[in-house]
């Protein structure tokens, strides 16, 4: 049942205040042939039934708060309600982005100290808290090198962005929008930048190179010096994906090894709510030498105030407003809370957790890189796909467990991948339930492959058919 | 550590289990000369109740809408949210999921979404809607940029009635993939889009035609004019729609318009210092819908025959298609999209009627006061929530005139555009009274 199936005509689910100004007739304002002449096609009911209606469908979803949720590359995270309180104060969710500056001085400090937190947390120097997710920074930070070449009369022949063949898809995707021509880059048998081949693919058509440290196998590159030193002798810049940053807040600063834009997804390291798919924040960090490339506007801090400001040379702005500043105060909130030591402690123990379950893994599914990892691993269902099993099934077997999945078939140079990220908010026992639940998926791909595959069962709908749904598209509710 | 559960215990019995006795040995891979050999210089961490009275503080540095009757639109309104929405989108099962890549354990997303992509067709009169972009000034981007690959042209006119920041995002997207972008000056008398100043040979030319319904300046426009005119030339027509304005003004579809973006952050979210809001994207025909950007949940079956929703079409998308993906979309806007569906279905068709009727009475209301009381109304075409007044006196030295009285003046256009250096924009909302605009009034005559 759809709100349209409910829906009984006459019902409203919000009473309005009454109109208490003297109506002019409507033909008077608007000429008859600009108003609406179809159905608006709105569902009609009232409040205790729309409460009822999504308070139904919320049970059908698994969430951090209902259990575990190791999705890799996406740190589901605990996500802490006091931000939510914070985030509600009248103060912060109440104000109009075109307040004169001196209302919302409030607004721009938080911006700001969050700014110089990130920077800290970064090794870097300046940051735009514009973009409202990942891709929105990857695009913004492409965006910003390709500024920074055109300043230098580079710009027509610098066009490569490289991107390792681990690379998340919103990396190409973002090198292809920002109109630069993507270069896939192998990886070595560690699993990172094949540095030979690095080498032998830089030169004067290099823009710069995009990177995850630790990349989408959950593993450090050692190499990175060296791989910064061949993409800055090369005269390119280094961009850094920021999604797996929560392996290493005060471990290792992005900025010291040499990076030169740093992206961090709030909604993924700082604890801020996923929300089903967003909202996120995407902020960029740059270096000294970028900082007038960035979007307009910036907040600064003079002679005791706080001010928006447009960088000297700034690619102009990417986003309405000043990017998703709902979610900037809940990570806001989460660092002040946390402090310097509660984010060491948050990256040791998210990589003590994603050791541990690696280690208790490996014997039952393939692991094509043995070696510490970080903040979550990568597995092969190669094995199982040998007897038949996909790492889809297993995937879905996991649901019944009361368990969402990892992430499942990503990175692509992995063959049947399953990509796990603990986090560290998770207790040993709910590892240790984890570690069981796999073996013994392990175990059934063996003794019972049909009950694998007919999975799941448990859960509210049995395995939906995703190729009938692309074949002929439903999209809406039809009338 | 009340969000880690490990206890030293705990960390010693893992750490074993892998040879291990120091945390340290953990990050073996990472050079130990790029390590970092200090504490993070961050403040000292906040109990929560310091944490929370701490922010109070902070929050109270702001003037927000509750502590003054606002007039400031300009892209973002004072609109009423129903209390309820809170509730239901805070609870855990929607704020802490994430993209639904389980379909069988995120039924609650998926079927949301399906019902945010009805509720937005059927509003916009279009055949089908993706799940949310950032806000509306990114949908308008990848709208453009999406005409131009549809098409195969490479230049985009937009009418220069559109909100000033989103026309520069719009020229930042479009100039990185060297398209031209082509502003369509407006009728300084009207407003309106001047179809008179465009060169006829540009017209073959163009991927799409972008208007901006109500404009910038709240004025509303004869969008056949402009739909026969682009649709004459084969290229398409993009309109951003304010969608409270639906309620009463004809519909995109109605129209004949191709792609329907704009912002739909008023339909229930807080104004929250313009962000998070939600944008939607809005097409008609098969052919333009698998050149969406972003998420779409489509309708199917399970193995059991049972209705259920899955993400789909996902050919066209980064993660599959990597750089010849339609978009670079990943995480949108999916609780802020949520929360639209939410008031959408509280206010029904008749609530969303009432609203757009209410803006439209109220800001025809202000407007005849404001005129009485001798100020000029700068274009005198029809408007619908928003409306530009012009006087001789700096406006943004009167709003800080009108703080004083408890008054948010409206968005003074020197800020946006030159030629309108003594005007300013002023907003009315279904939660304006009365009362509170003839206060207002008052204020401004007695400073004449
Ligand atoms: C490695 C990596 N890069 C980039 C992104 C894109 O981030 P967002 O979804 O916030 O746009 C993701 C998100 O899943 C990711 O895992």
């Amino acid at each position: 049942m759809l709100l349209l199936d409910l829906s009984v005509p006459g019902r409203q689910g919000y009473a309005l205040p009454k109109l208490d100004v003297e109506e002019t007739p409507i033909e008077e304002l608007i000429p008859e042939t600009y108003l609406r002449k179809s159905e608006l096609g709105l569902p009609e009911l009232t409040e205790p039934e729309v409460v009822r209606y999504f308070t139904q469908l919320s049970r059908k979803n698994h969430g951090v708060d209902v259990g575990f949720y190791p999705l890799g590359s996406c740190t589901m995270k605990y996500n802490p309600r006091v931000n939510e309180n914070i985030a509600a104060m009248p103060g912060f969710s109440r104000i109009h982005p075109r307040q004169p500056e001196n209302t919302v001085q409030g607004a721009l400090q938080l911006m700001y100290e969050l700014d110089r937190y990130l920077a800290e947390i970064a090794g870097l120097a300046k940051t735009s808290l514009q973009p409202a997710a990942g891709a929105h920074g990857e695009l913004t930070g492409l965006l910003i090198i390709k500024a920074y070449h055109e300043f230098n009369g580079e710009a027509e022949q610098r066009r490569e962005i490289i991107i390792p063949d681990s690379a998340h898809g919103t990396n190409p995707a973002s090198a292809q929008m920002a109109g630069f021509i993507a270069r896939e880059i192998s990886s070595d048998p560690r699993g990172g930048v094949d540095v030979e081949a690095l080498r032998a693919m830089v030169g004067p058509q290099t823009a710069g190179l995009m990177l995850t440290n630790p990349n989408t196998l959950g593993l450090f590159d050692e190499n990175i010096e060296t791989i910064a030193k061949i993409i800055h002798d090369a005269g390119g810049l280094l961009y850094y994906d920021g999604a797996n940053a929560n392996a290493i807040l005060g471990i290792v600063r992005p900025g010291d090894t040499g990076f030169d834009i740093v992206h961090f997804n709030l909604h993924k390291t700082f604890s801020t709510p996923h929300g089903g798919g967003g909202p996120g924040s995407g902020p960029i960090v740059v270096s000294n030498k970028l900082v007038d490339f960035l979007p307009d506007p910036i907040v600064e801090y003079t002679d005791g105030r706080y001010h928006l400001a447009r960088p000297k040379h700034s690619i102009g702005p990417v986003k309405a407003f000043y990017g998703n500043f709902g979610v900037m105060v809940k990570a806001y909130a989460y660092i002040r809370h946390l402090g310097a030591e509660g984010l060491r402690a948050v990256s040791e123990n998210a990589v003590l957790n994603a050791n541990y379950v690696l280690n208790q893994l490996k014997q039952d599914y393939h692991l094509p890189y043995d070696r510490l990892c970080m903040h979550e691993f990568v597995l092969s269902g190669k094995w199982q796909k040998e007897l038949g099993v996909s790492t889809l099934d297993i995937a879905k077997r996991l649901l019944d467990y009361g368990v969402h999945a990892p992430t499942i078939y990503f990175p692509l140079i992995v063959e049947e991948a399953i990509m796990v990220e603990p986090t560290e908010t998770e207790s040993k026992a709910t590892l240790d339930a984890f570690i069981e639940a796999m073996q013994n998926i392990a175990e059934e791909v063996r003794t019972n492959p049909e009950r694998i595959k007919s999975a799941p069962c448990q859960t509210p709908v049995k395995r939906l058919d995703e190729t009938k749904a692309a074949r002929s598209p439903v999209l809406t509710r039809k009338l | 550590m009340p969000y880690i559960p490990n206890t030293p215990e705990e960390q010693q019995q893992m750490l074993k289990s892998l040879g291990m006795s120091k945390l340290a040995e953990l990050f073996a891979d990472i050079p130990d000369h790029l390590q970092l050999k200090r504490p993070l210089d961050l403040p000292e961490p906040l109990a929560e109740h310091q944490l929370l009275r701490y922010m109070g503080q902070l929050a109270e540095k702001n003037v927000n809408l509750d502590r003054c009757i606002s007039f400031l639109g300009a892209g973002a309104y004072d609109h009423i949210v129903p209390a309820v929405v809170s509730h239901i989108i805070n609870r855990g099962e929607f704020l802490t999921a994430y993209t639904p890549y389980q379909a069988e354990v995120s039924q609650g997303v998926l079927q949301s979404i399906f019902e945010f992509q009805t509720l937005i067709a059927n509003l916009t009169n279009m055949e089908a809607a993706n799940a949310s972009m950032y806000d509306g000034a990114t949908a308008l981007a990848e709208a453009a940029l999406m005409s131009c690959n549809v098409t195969n042209r490479r230049k985009v006119a937009a009418a220069a009635n559109l909100d000033p920041r989103w026309l520069e995002i719009l020229q930042v997207y479009l100039e990185s993939q060297n398209i031209e972008l082509i502003n369509i000056a407006y009728d300084p008398v009207t407003g309106l889009v001047d179809l008179e100043a465009v060169e006829p040979k540009l017209g073959a030319e163009l991927a799409c035609m972008i208007v901006s319904q109500p404009s910038f300046f709240g004025s509303v426009d004869d969008v056949d004019r402009v739909a026969q005119w682009i649709k004459s030339y084969q290229g398409l027509l993009v309109m951003a729609v304010d969608p409270i304005s639906l309620g009463i003004l004809k519909a995109p579809g109605e129209y004949g318009a191709d792609i329907v973006v704009g912002d739909a952050g008023c339909l229930g979210n807080p104004i929250s210092f313009g962000g998070p809001s939600v944008g939607f994207f809005a097409v008609t025909g098969m052919k333009l819908i698998r050149r969406m950007p972003g998420r779409i949940v489509g309708q199917t079956t399970d193995r059991d025959g049972n209705i259920g929703y899955v993400l789909t079409l996902q050919a066209r998308e980064q993660h599959i298609r990597r750089e010849k993906a339609t978009s670079n979309i990943c995480t949108n806007q999916a609780l802020n999209a949520l929360t639209a569906t939410i008031y959408l279905a509280l206010l029904g068709p008749q609530g969303i009627k009432q609203v757009a009727y209410q803006c439209l009475q109220k800001t025809a209301y202000l407007r005849r006061k404001l005129e009485a009381a001798g100020f000029k109304l700068r274009f005198n075409a029809p408007v619908f929530k928003e409306f530009v007044i012009q006087a001789d006196w700096d406006w943004e030295e009167i709003n800080q005139r009108l703080l004083e009285h408890g008054y948010l003046g409206g968005f003074p256009l020197k800020l946006a555009d030159p030629n309108l250096s003594d005007c300013t924009l002023i907003a009315v909302t279904e939660a304006r009274t009365k009362a509170e605009m003839d206060r207002f009034v008052d204020l401004l005559r007695g400073w004449r």
